[in-house]
């Protein structure tokens, strides 16, 4: 038997590798390294630029900014939560109701809406919901709204939107550990005694947890830093934290207290994440499996 | 004896295609019922419809003497141990045992005793607080069991349970769920298309075919008198001689073979005089180079082919003369027959009440490669 040559692997790998290092390097670490200087860095009274906590203390101290983050949180677990509720009977019905045929059709239906931007599909909905959009429309001209009310601009409908986006993201996963749990294991606890929605309860969403909770963190995190959809379905009332970071940095002009504010929003997510895996008592390592 | 299980003239139908056919039997109170047939004869799914997964075409399922029409699996009195056994992954031990009592809201003491106690009778008391895949084929197995047995069903239903585990440790669970049965004392119905299993544990067990049971008997009885002409080849092995036949007297027939030869069969079964029929005579029934002034018996003059060493389940291959079709007879290791070698010539031998003859017909014991 012919032993591979090491030096050429060691050859193959680095050829993969360094692109790879190198975009993250470049546009993701670097990036992030200068707006992580920035935000420790402030102008003094005298217009003289030095190192200062200043801008995270801004966060605490104005009640706007911690209320945003509040109120972002608050809803993104809500989207989450909704989502979740409905992507489990879902994707359910695509692994053990529907047939093979009809199967692969119901996915391709799932995909189909993420082909477009979400920018599309945000103006898809806008077009749909506005004023004077198809649904207003439609509800005059059947009598059940004697004129025309707007739908869009209001956190029900934020709330949808950012549902809609985020739905397959929670589908997917969910799928994928649902396909491997074994019909039999629903029909025994059948056989023993359990109603529906005690074999949901026990046996169905354990088995999905690792799933379900890397669905969860993917839509969190899509929802906390989503800035489109809250923005153009929510409208001026609905307060977003990445708008809060988009104001500072483009409207203020303010990019070192915009890069405090992101890496704020990083740091909460990543914790509120940590704290639901820990809850949960999943291993972080089978979850992101 | 009360009837724990009734079926009367159930039918499945898929479609057009009929999975069980008129199917109609009693298990006593206590018995270990078997279920015997080859892969795709629809033995689970009676058995799916026994559990209550299936709704039934047409017929009747009573259990206790209570009509099961329309109740849910998870109201019925019978419990069922999957193929694949269908522990759950997400719960340890303890838990799964646990998980019926749970769902009838037994209080936490007295399913801590019953769960204890069950876990002791199967012989794994200290494996409670462990995870299912820490557990052997055979340790899982038992989990099993005990997780229907712990709801005290009025009958345990098992889907060929054995099938997963390899040959030595089925031999074992065979012989161990036997006891386990008989020890318990529920009644037991127990689907398998392994004829040892069924015949080693069971009480009565049916011979099913294309949806029809074909006999329902003791394993004694299925061996040395089965009913058509599938049981015999089905059950145990069988050698399968084409013959013509005529009557000699009642109950004692002529079967005139492909090697010119006339044999005596005789048993208490009519049958018509033509030919197209199949003789069986089983290995073991055979005796080799019998003595000549043995009386009464059936011989066979053949040639050895083929010698297949296999301990004490050792057979030959032999040749009758004038034939080219093969028989096997088996060869009892006891000395008497270390002598015979390939392409030796014996004499075969056999009780005419040991053969029983069906009109010849042909179906498929197992599936072809």
């Amino acid at each position: 038997m012919m032993m591979p040559d090491r030096r050429k692997i060691r050859w193959s790998f680095f050829v993969f590798f360094i692109p790879v290092f190198l975009w993250l390097l470049l546009l993701i670490v670097l990036p992030q390294l200068e707006l992580l200087r920035m935000s420790f860095v402030g102008n003094d009274f005298y217009g003289e630029s030095g190192f200062t906590l200043r801008n995270y203390g801004a966060f605490f101290s104005d009640h706007i900014y911690w209320l945003t983050f509040v109120r972002t949180t608050g809803y993104a677990l809500l989207v989450t939560f909704i989502v979740l509720i409905i992507a489990l009977p879902v994707a359910f019905f695509i692994t053990k109701v529907a047939n093979l045929k009809v199967n692969g059709f119901l996915m391709v239906l799932l995909l189909v809406p993420f082909w477009v931007s979400e920018l599309v599909r945000v103006y898809g909905w806008m077009i749909l919901l506005r004023e004077s959009g198809i649904l207003n429309h439609f509800l005059v001209s059947i009598g059940i709204l004697k004129q025309p009310v707007e739908m869009l601009y209001n956190d029900i409908t934020m709330v949808m939107g950012l549902v809609y986006t985020t739905m397959l993201f929670m589908i997917v996963p969910i799928i994928g550990v649902m396909e491997n749990l074994d019909d039999s294991l629903i029909e025994a606890a059948n056989d023993l005694g359990a109603k529906k929605l005690t074999i949901w309860k026990t046996i169905i969403i354990p088995y999905c947890m690792p799933g379900i909770l890397s669905g969860s963190i993917i839509v969190f995190m899509l929802v906390m830093g989503s800035y489109l959809t809250p923005n153009l379905m929510g409208g001026k009332n609905s307060l977003w934290f990445t708008e809060q970071i988009y104001n500072q940095m483009i409207i203020y002009f303010n990019w070192n207290q915009g890069a405090a504010f992101g890496f704020l929003l990083l740091l909460m997510s990543s914790l509120i994440i940590w704290v639901a895996i820990k809850v949960t008592g999943q291993d972080w390592r089978r979850v992101i499996k | 004896m009360k009837t724990a299980l009734s079926v009367h003239n159930l039918t499945k139908m898929f479609g057009d295609f009929t999975a069980v056919n008129g199917v109609s039997f009693d298990v006593e109170d206590g018995k270990f019922f078997s279920i015997l047939g080859p892969s795709g004869c629809g033995k689970t799914t009676l058995l799916r419809m026994i559990a209550g997964f299936f709704e039934p075409t047409g017929g009747q399922i009573k259990i206790r003497e209570k009509d099961m029409a329309g109740v849910e699996p998870n109201r019925r009195p019978v419990n069922l141990v999957f193929q694949h056994l269908a522990l759950f992954p997400m719960m340890n031990v303890y838990e799964n045992v646990a998980f019926g009592l749970r769902r009838r809201h037994v209080s936490d003491s007295d399913i801590n005793k019953k769960v204890t106690s069950m876990l002791e009778r199967v012989g794994l008391p200290e494996h409670a607080k462990k995870k299912i895949s820490q557990l052997s084929g055979g340790q899982k197995q038992r989990i099993a069991i005990a997780r229907c047995l712990v709801l005290d069903p009025s009958v345990l239903l098992l889907d060929e349970p054995l099938g997963a585990l390899d040959a030595k440790l089925r031999e074992y669970m065979k012989v161990e769920l036997k006891k386990l049965q008989s020890d318990v004392g529920t009644t037991f119905v127990y689907i398998t298309h392994d004829q040892s299993e069924a015949m080693v544990m069971s009480d009565y067990v049916a011979v099913m075919n294309s949806g029809q049971f074909e006999q329902i008997d003791t394993p004694q009885n299925l061996y040395n008198n089965p009913h058509s002409s599938f049981v015999a080849q089905f059950v145990g092995n069988n050698n399968k001689l084409t013959v013509d036949l005529s009557s000699k007297s009642s109950g004692v027939y002529t079967a005139l073979y492909k090697d010119g030869q006339k044999y005596e069969v005789s048993g208490d079964f009519s049958l018509e005089e033509g030919n197209e029929f199949d003789m069986f005579v089983r290995p073991e029934a055979f005796v080799i180079n019998a003595p000549e002034s043995a009386k009464g018996l059936n011989t066979i003059k053949c040639e050895v082919k083929e010698i297949l060493f296999d301990g004490g389940n050792s057979q030959l291959l032999v040749i009758p003369e004038g034939t080219v079709e093969e028989l096997v007879v088996a060869l009892p290791q006891n000395k008497l027959y270390d002598s015979i070698s390939r392409k030796d010539r014996i004499r075969i031998s056999w009780n005419p009440t040991a053969s029983v003859c069906f009109r010849k017909e042909e179906f498929k014991i197992y599936d072809d490669a």
